[in-house]
């Protein structure tokens, strides 16, 4: 990394003010009484009951459970993907929908979701396209943030040409590269295999130590909760509710092998005492 | 698709397959033309007071002035006299009316192409075009076109249309309908995680429309762009028919069967199948280029 980029990252806040991004420690996303039933044919599903949570600025929640808990319907709902049926979501003070018009957060897919007929370079850039920069400086953010998750020199490949690995990277520039104080990520490396979700997972901690997002993180591993997260929800099925909220123990500098490290044990086992109170109550 | 076309059209994959299918025709053709002009030989040789041995009769039958089927050798000798030995300029010459019928063909697919996108980018935003449009769009391609060209011939001659505009309409009527079908399926294709992706940058219906829907319908727009312009060829030889136009693969047709002409009217039929293909060849390779622009492994 270039120092001048490291500065530009680091600096989310002086750049991001207009974006909405606040003073670490504020609240970034009020989520209160929220619930959402789906009508279908024959019954109503309770895909959300009653979600309270707050997540202020800088920290990393992973929102875990098994599927059909709701967990990404959650955050589809801070995205205004989905609309809720009940209660209120804040997104820095405002309704997701004006959050979304202000382009607050970036958004990571299940899926990389590239654009098969772009090229590297042209999927990267195309928010900035859709936002009307000009062409000189939309590559240039965009070359900086491929340089960050380490695709420097891939600019002309076309998705196809990429591992999995890689084009998943791509997307976490493509939701960076305008510089969103809130960064949200459903399950972003679930179809990848152990040691790319590895080596992914150690990408996204020095990703986030560079730039201090507020990250949400949806995801179905333990392992990847207690790793990356300064908080652990753990949410439970029919109706979607939350079960137990865990502030991570670990210390800031985390690696792969801090997962084995006795305090990560111990919330991993939280973590799974959680899920299986959840599982008994249905 | 690319593999097998690619396969296709090198040539060590190509000659051996093509000229197998080639030569059967050519014998089946030769067979046929005995068959069917055999009574009329041997009627004729009758009415002279000759009889004709076998090998004779075959020979006849090969070399007909105005045979029921013609042999290939002589749709071959008349192809290449009246295109290669006579003047583009001359009214006689088979080159001269294949570009009167391309010009108009080509003229007639990219009105129907146009016209074809309109509606599918009308169909896939507005909900009302959707339903109401779709029934009219079908319900014009089950009247035969046979029946409407000399209709609308006489209505465009009405208002002074005459000539290149009025076959080129009737072509656009056949070909429009491809491109629609083709078109509305392409601008319906994005997956739903590429329609959120521009939704979370809050993208315009423009916008959607230009950098996402557009690009994803390409591969289909071709292919329903290669089905449309040899149906617009097909529009452009009828809409020739009914207007006794002195020029175009249709006229010739038609002349050639009021003069009982049959060697001119085969050498016309090849002369628009290889227009046809020509055309076909030249949008497939419109499709490689763009394609492959757009980042497709072909």
């Amino acid at each position: 990394m270039p120092s001048d980029g490291d500065a530009r990252l680091a600096g989310v806040s002086a750049a991001g003010t207009d974006l909405g991004a606040s003073v670490a420690g504020d609240v970034v996303i009020d989520i209160r009484n929220l619930s959402l039933t789906f009508q279908t044919a024959d019954t109503p599903v309770h895909a959300l009951s009653d979600i309270d949570l707050q997540v202020n600025a800088g920290e990393f929640v992973s929102l875990i459970g098994p599927s059909g808990c709701g967990k990404t319907t959650l955050m589809r709902i801070v995205a205004d993907l989905e609309q809720p049926t009940g209660g209120t979501a804040l997104v820095n003070g405002m309704t997701p929908q004006e959050a979304r018009r202000k382009r607050a957060y970036g958004y990571v897919f299940q899926a990389p979701a590239l654009y098969p007929w772009r090229n590297v370079l042209g999927n990267v850039t195309l928010p900035h396209e859709i936002f009307g920069l000009s062409k000189d400086e939309r590559e240039q953010k965009a070359k900086r943030y491929l340089e960050l998750v380490g695709l420097a020199g891939f600019e002309k490949k076309f998705p196809w040409q990429l591992s999995g690995g890689m084009q998943q990277r791509v997307s976490i520039a493509r939701a960076l590269s305008f510089d969103p104080a809130i960064l949200l990520m459903d399950e972003p490396f679930g179809a990848l295999d152990e040691i790319t979700r590895d080596r992914m997972n150690e990408e996204l901690l020095s990703i986030w130590r560079k730039t201090r997002k507020t990250v949400i993180f949806v995801t179905h591993s333990i392992d990847e909760a207690v790793l990356l997260s300064t908080r652990i929800v753990v949410m439970s099925a029919r109706p979607g509710r939350i079960i137990d909220v865990i502030d991570s123990t670990l210390p800031p500098d985390r690696s792969i092998e801090t997962r084995e490290s006795p305090a990560a044990l111990a919330l991993a086992h939280r973590v799974r005492e959680g899920l299986k109170a959840g599982h008994s109550y249905d | 698709m690319s593999d097998i076309a690619i396969s296709f059209m090198s040539p060590r994959g190509r000659v051996l397959p093509v000229a197998t299918i080639v030569a059967a025709i050519v014998v089946l053709w030769y067979a046929l033309a005995v068959l069917l002009n055999w009574p009329q030989v041997t009627a004729m040789m009758a009415n002279n007071g000759q009889t004709g041995t076998t090998p004779e009769i075959i020979g006849a039958t090969w070399s007909m002035e105005r045979p029921v089927l013609p042999s290939p050798h002589q749709v071959i000798a008349e192809f290449w006299k009246t295109t290669f030995e006579v003047a583009p300029s001359s009214k006689r010459s088979l080159l001269y009316h294949a570009w009167i019928t391309a010009s108009a063909t080509m003229l007639g697919f990219a009105f129907g192409a146009i016209l074809g996108m309109l509606l599918a980018a009308g169909i896939v935003h507005v909900r009302t075009l959707d339903r109401s449009l779709m029934p009219w769009i079908i319900a014009s391609q089950t009247v035969p076109i046979l029946a409407i060209a000399p209709m609308i011939i006489v209505i465009l001659g009405a208002v002074g249309m005459v000539g290149l505009v009025p076959k080129a309409i009737i072509s656009m009527y056949l070909c429009f309908f491809p491109v629609t079908i083709g078109m509305v399926k392409g601008l319906r294709s994005p997956d739903v995680l590429q329609l959120d992706l521009m939704r979370t940058y809050s993208a315009g219906d423009w916008q959607v429309f230009w950098k996402l829907r557009l690009p994803a319908s390409i591969p289909f727009l071709f292919a329903s762009m290669k089905v449309a312009i040899a149906i617009s060829l097909v529009g452009t030889i009828v809409g020739e028919l009914p207007t006794g136009a002195s020029g175009g693969i249709g006229a010739r047709l038609l002349s050639g069967s009021y003069y009982g002409q049959t060697v001119q009217i085969w050498s016309a039929l090849l002369m628009a199948a290889l227009l046809g293909s020509v055309l076909v060849y030249a949008m497939g390779g419109i499709e490689r280029l763009t394609l492959r622009k757009m980042g497709a492994r072909v």
